[in-house]
């Protein structure tokens, strides 16, 4: 590689402490009686309970799948830790009652639960190791009709849209990681949107691992009635540690008639050392459903943490009309691999689908889109345009696609396109000679190269994953 | 009671049967196992081939049929075949000039004919530095060559179908091109299955040597002449040597109710250039796999292809590029017309290794459903260790433009005119590329034909 581009250096990773906060955990290992043990800690109706188990029968039955493009030890599930909570955590009733030590942790983390985010105007549910601690703008909320609370909350409190709803976009049995999810989850986000609303504020949630040896299993479901729409926002960070940790979370979205659902993820979970020691195994399943006529899913993420990331946010596209999005960047830097892309399958008429996924590799990283879109024979008018480009930094890392298209409706159209290219010399060599410095030049050249995707987040959101990105990359260019 | 019991047995037994029936590929593999063991025992072969035959027998048997779960095999379902019992072909008639010419299209190429599975008439007169010989002879003389490279690039071990053509693969043409030989007249060879091969089994099985500097076209051409339902297991290895250039068109045009999986297994040396075209109408089932590797500095290669099938066929084509050398380019265009109930797959892959940089891959592959009922699965893939390298790929399904449909009916053209004219121009975007005129006007006829008719 070129002196040219070998400037930029190495900077740790700035969400690696450890919170002291003590913890309510469960011994290691999963069986019926630590589901029974998880669940009555929620406190749960007993269909929860059967939900679960009946996951957690047929989890035993499955195997890990391994036809992802990426390697990696083999996970021992009985050495792992399913259920951690901040000890404090009770039933909160003003942010006050927040331990005070975890409130300094999401400070640090740039998130303050208080009065400053609602002047931002953002809405936020943290999920601290499995637990949600403290969800804030819920009375602007509820003004609306909107339910926006963690996930035990809304198990408590609307028992029948969680019956309703759960698992109706991504089944108890549907994947390996799904069905432990489905057995073990311990919390997570919960929103609902009543009729006719449209949500005045992004809703946001902050997922942080904390505890060693845990792995963290949440599950979001959010539901847009009909001719509701909401905006979602979901950031993620863990501490530096040297052992890898297991992150399976779930999200179902719903778009009844008419409504919209966007779901933005910045997703910065610990990627491991430089030597690719540590990290987070990041293996999620995310589906959204547009059930109803004219409604849309839109996925937007920024994928610049985890060792591994086994990730395909896909949507079914049921209503006739309805649209589905999926914008990504993608980076992988020293050892991380990342295998995902999304899953678009059309079911009714005249239904939209578009994807623009950007992957980023460097260092020995490995870089893996892989997509579906699937026309079945009902889905008359179907249109798809699908673009995903990749860069490589240096020539020890990996770049690959691998799109699944199948069509069964001569109707459909169809377009998919890839590029793989580099950063040019001849570029860095304009930018230089403008007076540009190489590293400037880089991530000019990069976000001009994610800005289709960028464009897609909202305005904070967008700040930040140009950031992460510039801080992913710092020495990879080398 | 006892009635009832008695009932009960007959049923079970009955499932019992239909499990060890000869519809099921256990079955199959088994009779395979016997026809093998048979020829096995009376084969007066040289003792490294029987014994690289056997292993490629075991490696077919432990590995059975591939299923839908293989994920080289996710869009085809190969059952139609692993539940087939095939023959072992009988011995074929010769094949009529009329026949003959039909199949050439009236040209006058180097022709080569091999009826079912077994040569039938060689070629005569050929120039200076072109030997034309075949598997038969070249394997009873023991020679050298064969030993060297037979199922050497195309191993048993890449999969079901080359285990299989190894196991069982008696004859084939073995074409040498010495260095700087150029031969102008295309060299034709044409595999007919007639009806001694109707419910058989062939494995023809090629290998052709481009040595350095030479050139010449290779059309290999698949075709019935009164067999309907039988199986191709068709395999050609080729080995283009430093600066050689290579034209290598496969015309499969095989039985409406025929079976056919072909693999050519390409190796390219420094400089050389390699262009292929694989022309599908024929086979109730076809499988094609273009593979090749580009080993050394600044070698190119081009695979083309049109696959054009209607009612219940389903043609399916794998293709691999493996950019090892730098300074390649590669560009790969298939194009399908899909109508009745036809099913159509494409799957190519290009590999860049981390020592290929400065690569420049292209590849397109584009569909044209004709019919409500047509399917088309399309997994254009790329897999990219080198940074220093321009890759694309690209893939499209669609039906007739309706804008220009109605340009042209605007125009005076009737409905059915404006479609098969857009049609054959779809189809004229990939024919174009084949520098073989005859043969490109041969095509387009054909294309042009089916869809006035």
């Amino acid at each position: 590689m070129s002196s040219a581009i070998e400037s930029l250096v190495n900077k740790e990773y700035a969400y690696g402490f450890v919170t002291d906060v003590e913890t309510d955990s469960i011994g290691r290992g999963l069986s019926e009686d630590v589901i029974r043990l998880i669940s009555s800690k929620k406190n749960e109706p007993a269909f929860m309970l059967e939900w679960r188990l009946k996951a957690y029968r047929r989890w035993l039955t499955m195997k890990e799948p391994h036809w992802g493009n990426l390697h990696y030890e083999p996970i021992d599930y009985q050495n792992i830790i399913y259920y951690s909570a901040p000890k404090s955590v009770k039933p909160l009733q003003s942010l006050d009652e927040v331990d005070p030590e975890l409130l300094r942790a999401y400070e640090k983390l740039g998130i303050s639960l208080n009065e400053q985010k609602k002047l931002a105007g953002v809405a936020v549910d943290a999920i601290f190791d499995s637990v949600s601690v403290g969800t804030t703008m819920k009375e602007e909320l509820s003004k609306y009709g909107i339910v926006f609370c963690s996930f035990g909350e809304a198990v408590q409190n609307h028992p029948e849209l969680v019956e309703r709803y759960l698992g109706t976009v991504v089944p108890h049995s549907d994947n390996f990681y799904a069905a432990l999810n489905a057995a073990v989850f311990s919390d997570g986000s919960f929103c609902y949107v009543p009729k006719g609303v449209k949500c005045p504020m992004e809703l946001s949630t902050y997922f942080r691992i904390n505890s060693a040896d845990t792995g963290q299993f949440e599950r979001t479901l959010i539901i847009a009635d009909e001719g509701a729409s909401v905006s979602y926002l979901e950031g993620c960070t863990a501490p530096r540690r040297d052992t890898n940790q297991l992150h399976a979370a779930v999200v179902e979205l719903i778009a009844l008639d008419n409504a919209s659902v966007k779901y933005s993820t910045v997703q910065n979970w610990y990627a491991g050392d430089s030597e690719g020691k540590g990290g987070i195994f990041n293996f999620v399943t995310k589906r959204g459903k547009c059930a109803g006529v004219n409604s849309k899913i839109s996925w937007t993420q920024v994928e610049t943490g985890s060792a591994i990331t086994w990730k395909y946010p896909s949507v079914i596209l049921q209503g006739d009309n309805s649209t589905g999005e999926f914008y990504s960047v993608a980076v992988v830097n020293n050892h991380q691999q990342a295998d995902t892309g999304t899953k678009m399958i059309h079911i009714g008429k005249n239904t939209k689908s578009n994807i623009v996924s950007k992957g980023i590799s460097a260092g020995h990283g490995n870089n893996s889109y892989r997509g579906q879109v699937k026309i079945l024979p009902r889905a008359t008018n179907a249109r798809n345009y699908t673009q995903c480009d990749s860069m490589l930094i240096g020539n020890q890392c990996g770049a690959h696609t691998f799109p699944y298209i199948e069509v069964q409706n001569n109707t459909a159209t169809l377009e998919h396109e890839a590029s793989t290219s580099k950063i040019g010399e001849d570029q860095i060599f304009y930018c230089k000679q403008r007076g540009l410095s190489a590293e400037h030049a880089v991530s000019m050249i990069v976000s001009g190269f994610c800005r289709e995707v960028f464009q897609n987040l909202p305005m904070e959101f967008a700040v930040e994953a140009q950031q992460l990105l510039g801080i992913t990359l710092e020495g990879s260019v080398g | 009671m006892s009635e009832a019991v008695d009932a009960l047995t007959k049923v079970g037994m009955m499932v019992a049967d239909a499990i060890s029936s000869e519809n099921s590929p256990r079955a199959s593999i088994e009779a395979y196992r016997r026809d093998f063991d048979e020829a096995d025992k009376s084969s007066s072969e040289p003792q490294w081939l029987r014994s690289m035959r056997r292993s490629a027998m075991d490696t077919f048997e432990s590995g059975g049929f591939p299923s839908m779960k293989n994920e080289d095999w996710h869009f085809t379902n190969i059952a139609p075949v692993a539940e087939h019992k095939f023959q072992p072909a009988k011995k074929g008639a010769a094949v009529s000039s009329e026949a003959l010419a039909r199949i050439e299209y009236g040209q006058d190429w180097h022709t080569v004919v091999f009826v079912n599975g077994r040569l039938a008439a060689p070629s005569q007169g050929l120039p200076a530095g072109l030997t034309i010989t075949s598997l038969a002879s070249e394997i009873e003389g023991d020679t050298d060559l064969i030993k060297r490279h037979f199922s050497k690039l195309a191993t048993p071990e890449s999969g079901t179908f080359t285990a299989l053509n190894a196991a069982f693969a008696i004859d084939g043409a073995v074409i040498r091109l010495a260095a700087d030989t150029v031969v102008e007249k295309p060299i034709h060879l044409v595999f007919v299955s007639d009806a001694g091969a109707e419910q058989a089994a062939t494995h023809p099985h090629n290998l052709v040597f481009a040595e350095r500097h030479s050139q010449a076209t290779i059309i290999e051409s698949f075709v019935a002449v009164g067999a309907d339902v039988y199986f191709t297991n068709a395999v050609t290895e080729v080995f283009v040597a430093d600066g050689a250039r290579l034209s290598h068109y496969k015309l499969q045009r095989e039985s409406q109710n025929a079976f056919h999986v072909g693999t050519l297994q390409v190796h390219q040396a420094r400089d050389s250039r390699y262009e292929s075209f694989s022309f599908a109408t024929g086979a109730e089932l076809s499988r094609t796999n273009v593979y090749t590797t580009l080993a050394g500095d600044a070698a190119e290669a081009v695979l083309n292809g049109l696959y054009m099938v209607d009612g219940k066929q389903h043609v399916d084509h794998q293709t691999r590029i493996e950019h090892v050398a730098p300074n390649c380019p590669s560009h790969e265009l298939y194009k399908g017309i899909l109508d009745g109930r036809s099913h159509g797959v494409f799957n190519g892959k290009v590999y860049v290794h981390p020592e290929a940089q400065k690569t420049d891959g292209k590849q397109s592959n584009n569909n044209l459903l004709l019919s409500d009922q047509a399917r088309v699965d399309t997994k254009p893939q790329l897999e990219i260790f080198a940074d220093d390298v321009k890759c694309t790929h690209g893939a499209t399904v669609g039906r007739l433009d309706e804008t220009a449909l109605f340009y042209m009916r605007s125009r005076g053209i009737g409905t059915s005119q404006a479609r098969r004219l857009l049609t054959y121009a779809f189809a004229a975007d990939v024919l174009e590329k084949l520098e073989l005129e005859p043969l490109k006007e041969a095509l387009e006829a054909q294309v042009l034909e089916r869809f006035t008719s």
